[in-house]
């Protein structure tokens, strides 16, 4: 039965503390959920335990606190790993996508890239995945090159293939777009990568937290995900690796953790992943990663889906019908995730999110850290709404009254 | 104060229809600088006068409201006024002028980008450097 199996949003949202305040006096619609979610109380119970109970540095303390804080660090990378079907030793915890990208940058780029050799982006990407490419270009001589989109914001395979006929070192690509909501067929555009002979990196920020994702079937070299885009806290994310492709690179950043034995001229790494660990990590949101993978295990990411594919057709349906809305990226729900982007009539995002704002309806506006997909689009700047499970059709309809307000004081 | 009383007639008419908008021929001061926030961008450009006083101006630009109409209701009142008047204008002339609305921390800079470019271009055309206080955003 479909019904039993949806999600009981009004007790799903009792799990959120933030969800029961006001803002300007209305409730809060959260509606920013792409930039960053709303933490459960067992997240943030996490933290505080650790802090009040157990608090410690990991892996080389000997005494009670250090172990129990090791087995939850661990443990949490074993849950971490286990929920994008990989393993714990492939999976190294960073600060965030951004960061697992600039660390694929160094790491291995700057041991792989030659002078000439081809580095294909899409143009849908984020800045997270164009800027560390950019960088590794100037400092190998690298040429980097943007896969072309379709009217409809879906990605251009006719362009892509044209672009792996260049033989391309380095393929990177986004899973979901955070602006279009574009859903990229990872597995699909991996295996024809990898038949080009290049090497992968997926950008997953905005597919890890909204759907079932398997790594070993999208048979990635590198896939990128953040903590916080998952109802974790920040300042955690992680980068997963083809098995065997860590112990090929080079070490990211050095110093204490990473290293097995330090001499006066030189060092051996530690095994992987501590070998991309390097200073003390990130513990207390390390383990309340895991939790926040505990809570998203405990509703099912095909729940999860099934929820924002149903906000989505509503939220799609009801914005459409507003004179004046332009909806950005691919009508179709199947490829598109629970993100909608949008302009109205010659209202500036700006002007409409400070005036949503009032509303207690928070969403976000600008050009999402997407420039060169702002500029494809041709629009200085767009306004953006994006789902998670905690959001209702209310949370829609509120929107939709918001903009209509908008349009009244704007005289649209 | 409502986003109603922030989007009054006013800011709606100089945002639809700027006064002084577009480029000017033998520029002494030309200056443009973006919100890199929000993507809102200025550009002004000044034609100075025998009495050190700004003879023509004009600005070109995109972005919000708040940012547009700013700019160009400072273009309007910059006209004819000497330079040291862009020196000695603070914030708080900027906010009278579009009547004082509560514009909050995150839509200030909106506000004060016409400013910050006015009094870097002619700071600049004086021979001195303008330090912005209050348009700068973190990226």
């Amino acid at each position: 039965m479909l019904e039993s199996k949806a999600i009981d949003v009004e007790r799903l949202r009792a799990d959120f503390p933030i969800l029961s305040r006001k803002v300007r006096g209305k409730r809060l619609v959260y509606l920013d959920n792409a930039a960053t979610t709303q933490r459960p109380q067992v997240v943030i119970d996490s933290l505080v335990r650790f802090y009040s109970n157990y608090n410690s540095n990991v892996h080389r303390s000997v005494h009670t606190l250090g172990e129990e804080a090791t087995a939850a660090y661990e443990g949490s990378r074993k849950k971490t790993a286990a929920f994008v079907g990989a393993r714990p030793q492939d999976l190294v915890f960073v600060r965030g996508t951004t960061e697992a990208t600039n660390l694929v940058s160094f790491a291995w780029g700057d041991k792989n890239m030659k002078k000439g050799d081809v580095i294909v982006v899409t143009t849908m990407e984020h800045h997270s995945n164009i800027v560390p490419w950019q960088m590794l270009a100037k400092r190998s001589g690298a040429i980097l090159k943007y896969v072309g989109l379709n009217p409809d914001g879906t990605l251009d395979l006719g362009s892509f293939e044209a672009l792996l006929r260049e033989a391309p070192r380095l393929v990177a690509f986004t899973h979901c777009s955070n602006v279009l909501g574009t859903i990229n067929d990872a597995a699909k555009l991996c295996a024809m990568a990898k038949e080009a002979g290049a090497t992968t990196l997926v950008d997953g920020a905005q597919a890890v937290p909204h759907m079932p994702v398997d790594v070993g079937a999208i048979d990635s070299d590198f896939y990128a995900f953040s903590g916080h885009k998952m109802l974790g806290p920040t300042g955690i994310g992680a980068l997963v690796a083809r098995r065997g492709l860590l112990e090929e690179m080079d070490p990211f950043q050095t110093g204490g953790e990473m290293i097995r034995e330090v001499f006066d001229d030189h060092s051996t790494w530690n095994d992987i992943p501590y070998k991309f660990e390097a200073g003390t990590v990130n513990i207390a949101d390390g383990i309340a990663l895991g939790a926040a993978v505990d809570y998203l295990e405990s509703i099912g990411m095909e729940r999860v889906r099934a929820h924002e594919v149903s906000l989505l057709d509503y939220a799609m349906n009801e914005l459409t019908a507003i004179r004046g809305i332009r909806l950005y990226g691919p009508m179709d729900t199947r490829l598109r995730a629970g993100v909608i982007s949008f302009n109205y009539a010659d209202v500036h995002p700006h002007d409409l999110a400070t005036i949503l704002d009032e509303e207690g309806v928070a969403i976000r506006s600008g050009h999402h850290c997407a420039q060169p997909l702002m500029r494809w689009l041709d629009v200085p700047a767009a306004s953006r709404a994006s789902f998670y499970v905690y959001n209702s059709h209310d949370d829609v309809d509120a929107l939709k009254l918001a903009i209509e307000k908008a349009g009244r004081i704007f005289k649209v | 104060m409502s986003s109603a009383d922030i989007y009054r007639e006013l800011i709606l008419d100089y945002y639809r229809n700027p006064r002084n908008f577009g480029k000017l021929e033998n520029v002494d001061i030309s200056s443009r600088d973006t919100n890199p926030l929000c993507g809102d961008e200025i550009e002004i450009q000044v034609r100075v006068g025998e009495d050190q006083k700004i003879e023509e101006v004009k600005f070109t630009g995109k972005g919000c409201a708040i940012s547009q109409a700013s700019a160009s209701m400072l273009t309007e009142l910059a006209k004819g006024k000497p330079l040291e008047w862009v020196k000695e204008l603070v914030k708080e002339d900027v906010f009278e002028m579009l009547g004082n609305p509560d514009l909050g921390p995150s839509r200030v800079k909106c506000a004060l980008l016409g400013m910050k470019v006015l009094k870097t271009g002619v700071y600049g055309y004086l021979g001195a450097h303008y330090e912005d206080q209050d348009a700068s955003t973190p990226p």
